[in-house]
């Protein structure tokens, strides 16, 4: 449950907002006070012998932005083709990454007891990096816990 | 003005700002503790300080104030009067400060009205009266000093009284209206008065703007970094505009680029410090040296506005002060030793310091005895440094920069002052840290010069950009030393030993490693690596053809080998970076070779900083991002590098590649021929003896070759399996004995026995070869004897296991280089011990874990991450395996290294060349446990 307490506990109130976006057909959202910036991740340059999941390393706006192929980080293919996709900036200890996604999505108010806990059945991929499970019209949104989802490799692989 | 003073003055007016506000506060609540001790100590420091630099006036009235206060924090209590008196010696010492910035000198003048005041509060418990009486005084002898005519100005004067608590100060009127005779000489005329106190406001104020203020070191380094982003930003569009013919942007952008460009001047100025600074303690060095050690020495500094990056400042001046110690300690003579050589008595220390081209020069001179070539070259000797042949080779400078080796000191007697014998090396090893080097000149008699290069900042460096595969990188230059262009049939070809690349490079062999295979990376596909070759054609042609770099290949007939496969070509061909890290050389092989940038070297982000192969990331001047390359993660990559080689197959255990750093160790080496022309090599000290055996002595038995030896048939094995025997004469042998059995290897010619440092570079996984090693600047193969016995007998390391089990002492061997293990190995195998080998202490802790047991435990000293020594504290006292002997191996055998040994709980210690000496104290160590068996 702390997990549920802090994704909520940074906005006042009993609402949070989230920006939602879309990977492999799944509606995801992060925290909108986590979200630094969306942009088109273009000229990424791969960095040899990295962790699967980084996509690589790019300039955005004269800050040098790792780049984490969501899809790899949540076990799915990765994407081939970044034409067209999107990355959300999140800050991280100081340092900035950017999150590649499918699609952005639109801002959402959502109130916090609507949370719930990460269904214990999904995949471990999933489960490690998901920080609960709103319920919406017809969808449901998993919300990324952003720390887990850059906390290195190294757990993703066990 | 001197540095020591504007310092005090920009510290004190900082402190002063504070106080003034507490002052206030101090008012409304005179007893409030901590904001006395805050005015305490600033006039505290006030003292201290003006006594160190000779202003008695400020001093005294420091002093003065500083004992009233420290009355009040013992307890007294504070009146108002005591406030205002205080107050005003504060106003007082601000005044007497803007006058010395002013002028550079205390103002002439008295404060005694102040100090009589201060002194009488301070003295006494009633106040009142003392006041009066104290006022009276001050006013006396303020009378009294006017009667000397000349020596006060009315203005000082009129000044000195101004802050002297008056009739119209309302808080104090107690405390001085009993003063009016004092103060009469100066009211008689009050206008001049005043026009003074506006001039002194004025020049007040002027000094102050100059003033400088202190700013965060951090700040500065962010505008640094600020500042180095734009100037990349402004490479960007200059590049974008230079595409486009007279475009618009042509005019502005003109303009930016000179602005930026000043600003960057600008904050680089803010980084840069005078050298001086970093010589501001030598002057007390040199001259308590030279109390310590009886000789005059005069030290002389040159240059000492010379600016240069606060970082690298920073960083040179420990090596500094020591190159000085040692200049001073060293490098003069005694006194009577200069007169008999005709030199004046005192000796010279000069120190300079100067701009050339990008970097700073800083020189230490002394002109005293110079080097002692006779003095180093007996020391070299003595500390297996290089040879005697070896340094007769040699030139004069050449043997003086043996100084700069680890473990070097000539000094007879180890002084308080240098002779700790790490000096040069550790002053030589800072200064390259920073990308300087350090060099020495010296002449017999006449003094020796050492000088000091190094960069003018770090901030941003200079990076050779490469490809390889779709992938760009940067290397810095600072560990460049220079670039090859390797094709096959040219000069410079790379050639392969075991799969393997290897070049030769003037005489020597270089490791070379492709950095395609070492960061995993597929090779370029075909449309995108045309496209970047076309791209960079005229670079490369520029690259290639570098005035700078001879040994960039001339040119040389485009690669056409005739059915070779296109990878093979690309295997063969490709820029060599030739790159040196501490004392390693190796070559990085990558596709191409752009143009030189310079770079702001960026943190890499947490998530990737386990990639040891990078040091960094940068953006380019067109944009894009780019990963720096860090030549110690390659270096480190090399070493162990082993079963990622291709085609490596079974033997790849074995085949690791050794990088043996051993270059301070000699070894002997026995040099033959056998089978090839490539000269072979074992280490003597594992040769038993040299024969000649004449062939028709030589026996063939069921397939093998056998000579009646010392009363016992002798095997012959031969090193080459296509290797003919002679038909006639004498064949050479090496004999290898072990107790009762002996093997010879034949071998076609004995060459001779040379004295090397064994530094096997290259690791071959041909069965029987250790590695190849360069001796005597050709590439030479090092057999592994741990092979050849075997052969010679299949059962030579089972047959004692066997024989009696119980007397085979099971031990265990920790060394962390392959070489070693596969070398001692066997030997230890001959000489009897069922033995285990491990390649590292965490290894062996796991066996200790597992339940092993082992009646004796041979460690290496110098390994990584867990050494011998940590290794044998962890052992001591376990329950396990605390009581088994150990033994230390190590090439490291000084007598602080022994002891050290000794201290961890090591039974013996032994030097790791000496086969004979380890299995000596090895038999020792176990016989009892023999006997009781």
């Amino acid at each position: 449950m702390s997990r549920l307490e802090s994704s909520c506990s940074d906005v006042s109130g009993a609402t949070t907002e989230y920006v939602t976006m879309e990977i492999a057909g799944q509606l995801f959202g992060v925290p909108i006070v986590l979200v630094e910036d969306v942009f088109f991740p273009q000229s990424i340059t791969p960095v040899p012998l990295s962790p699967d999941e980084v996509a690589g390393i790019l300039n955005l706006r004269g800050k040098i932005v790792t780049a984490i192929c969501m899809r790899t980080r949540l076990g799915l293919p990765a994407t081939e083709n970044l034409e067209g996709a999107m990355a959300i900036g999140v800050a991280h200890q100081n340092e900035t990454y950017g999150l590649i996604i499918d699609k952005i999505g639109e801002v959402l108010r959502l109130p916090c007891e609507g949370l719930e806990a990460t269904p214990s059945n999904l995949d471990s991929h999933w489960r490690m990096i998901a920080g609960g499970v709103h319920k919406l019209d017809g969808r449901l949104m998993v919300v990324l816990d952003v720390t887990k989802v850059l906390e290195t490799g190294l757990q993703a692989a066990a | 003005m001197d540095d020591l003073l504007s310092d005090f003055l920009t510290e004190t007016a900082e402190s002063l700002d504070v106080v003034d506000v507490e002052l206030v506060q101090f008012e409304k609540d005179p007893n409030d503790g901590a904001i006395l001790d805050n005015i305490f100590r600033l006039v505290h420091t006030i003292k201290g300080t003006c006594g160190f630099l000779g202003l008695p006036r400020l001093e005294a009235l420091a002093h003065a104030a500083e004992t009233l206060m420290g009355r009040f924090r013992d307890g007294a209590e504070v009146t108002p009067q005591s406030v205002t008196t205080i107050l005003a010696s504060i106003d007082r010492i601000k005044e007497i400060l803007s006058e010395l910035e002013a002028t550079e000198a205390e103002p002439e003048g008295s404060d005694q009205d102040l100090i009589d005041q201060l002194n009488a509060m301070a003295g006494h418990g009633s106040p009142q009266a003392e006041q009066l009486a104290a006022c009276e005084e001050a006013g006396a002898q303020q009378l009294d000093r006017e009667l000397r005519p000349g020596e006060v100005s009315l203005e000082e004067l009129e000044a000195a009284f101004r802050n002297a608590p008056g009739p119209e100060s309302d808080e104090s009127p107690a405390a001085c209206e009993p003063a009016p005779p004092a103060i009469e000489p100066a009211a008689a005329m009050p206008a001049p008065a005043k026009d003074a106190e506006a001039a002194n406001k004025e020049k007040k104020d002027a000094p102050a703007k100059k003033q400088s203020i202190r700013v965060n070191v951090d700040t500065l380094e962010e505008l640094m970094t600020m500042v180095s982003e734009l100037v990349l930003t402004r490479n960007q569009l200059l590049e974008m505009v230079r595409r486009l013919q007279d475009s618009e942007f042509a005019g502005p952008l003109q303009r930016l680029s000179s602005v930026t460009a000043e600003l960057q001047e600008g904050i680089m100025k803010t980084r840069m410090q005078p050298i001086g600074n970093a010589w501001q303690k030598l002057p007390r060095l040199v001259r308590d040296l030279s109390n310590d050690l009886n000789k005059p020495i005069e030290l002389v500094m040159n240059g000492a506005e010379t600016e240069l990056d606060r970082q690298v400042l920073e960083l040179i001046k420990d090596p500094l002060t020591h190159m000085v110690r040692n200049s001073a300690d060293h490098g003069l003579e005694m006194p009577d030793e200069r007169i008999a050589a005709n030199k004046p008595e005192t000796g010279t220390v000069t120190l300079s310091a100067y701009h050339q081209g990008g970097h700073i020069i800083i020189e230490i001179a002394d002109d005293g005895k110079g080097l002692d070539v006779e003095k180093i070259k007996e020391k070299v000797i003595e500390n297996g440094l290089a040879t005697e042949a070896e340094l007769a080779e040699m030139s004069d400078p050449q043997i003086q920069k043996f100084i700069f080796k680890a473990g070097f000191s000539t000094a007879k007697v180890v002084t308080s002052v240098s002779g700790r014998g790490v000096g040069m090396d550790v002053v030589r090893t800072n200064i390259e840290l920073i990308g300087g080097s350090v060099d020495v000149q010296s002449k017999a008699g006449e003094g020796s010069v050492f000088y000091i290069k190094i960069p003018l900042t770090l901030a941003i460096v200079s990076a050779l950009i490469v490809r390889c595969g779709d992938h760009r990188f940067a290397i810095p230059q600072l560990s460049v030393l220079e670039l090859v262009r390797a094709q096959p049939g040219s000069d410079h070809r790379i050639e392969m030993i075991n799969a393997t690349p290897v070049l030769r490079l003037r005489n020597k062999l270089l490791p070379l490693v492709h950095l395609r295979e070492l960061l995993e990376i597929k090779p370029a596909a075909p449309g995108a690596a045309g496209e970047a070759a076309a791209d960079t054609v005229s670079q490369l042609l520029e690259a290639a053809g570098k005035p700078g770099e001879p040994d960039a290949g001339a040119g040389g007939e485009p690669a056409s080998a005739d059915g070779q496969s296109a990878e093979g070509e690309a295997e063969s061909q490709g820029f060599i970076i030739v790159v040196q890290v501490a004392n390693q050389t190796f070559g990085i092989v990558v596709d191409d070779v752009f143009d030189t940038e310079e770079i702001v070297v960026k943190p890499m982000s947490t998530m990737l900083r386990d990639v040891a192969m990078f040091s960094g990331n940068t953006i380019l001047g067109d944009g894009s991002v780019i990963m720096i390359v860090d030549p110690n993660g390659v270096a480190q990559a090399l070493q162990s590098q082993s079963g990622s080689m291709p085609d490596a197959g079974d033997a790849a255990e074995e085949a690791e590649a050794e990088i043996l750093n051993l270059a301070d160790r000699t070894e002997s080496l026995l040099l033959f021929r056998a089978g090839s022309d490539t000269p072979k090599a074992v280490p003597l000290s594992l040769v038993t003896r040299l024969e000649e055996i004449d062939v028709a002595n030589i026996e063939t038995t069921n397939g093998r070759d056998l000579v009646q030896y010392r009363g016992a048939l002798m095997p012959l094995v031969y090193v080459d399996e296509g290797m003919t025997r002679k038909e006639t004469g004498e064949q050479p042998v090496l004999v290898f004995v072990d107790n009762d059995r002996a093997m010879g290897l034949v071998v076609d010619e004995i060459v001779d026995i040379v004295d090397e440092p064994l530094k096997v570079e290259v690791a071959a996984d041909k069965p029987g070869l250790a590695g190849s090693a360069v001796v005597r600047g050709q590439a030479t193969e090092i057999l592994d004897v741990g092979y050849y016995l075997p052969l010679a007998f299949d059962d030579w390391f089972q047959r004692k296991e066997q024989g009696d089990a119980a007397r085979t002492p099971r031990l265990l061997l920790v060394d962390d280089s392959a070489f070693f293990r596969n070398m001692l190995g066997p030997v230890l195998m001959a000489a009897g011990y069922q033995v285990t080998t491990v390649e590292s202490a965490s290894r062996a802790l796991q066996l200790k874990e597992n339940g092993a047991h082992y009646e004796i435990i041979v460690s290496d000293i110098e390994m990584p991450e867990m050494d011998g020594f940590a290794f044998a504290e962890a052992l001591r006292g376990d329950a396990a395996w605390g009581r088994t002997p150990l033994i230390a191996l190590s090439s490291l055998c000084t007598p602080e290294a022994i002891e050290r040994g000794r201290a961890c709980g090591f039974h013996d210690y032994v030097a790791k060349f000496d086969r004979q000496g380890l299995l000596e104290t090895l038999k020792e160590t176990t016989m009892p446990i023999g006997e009781a068996a």
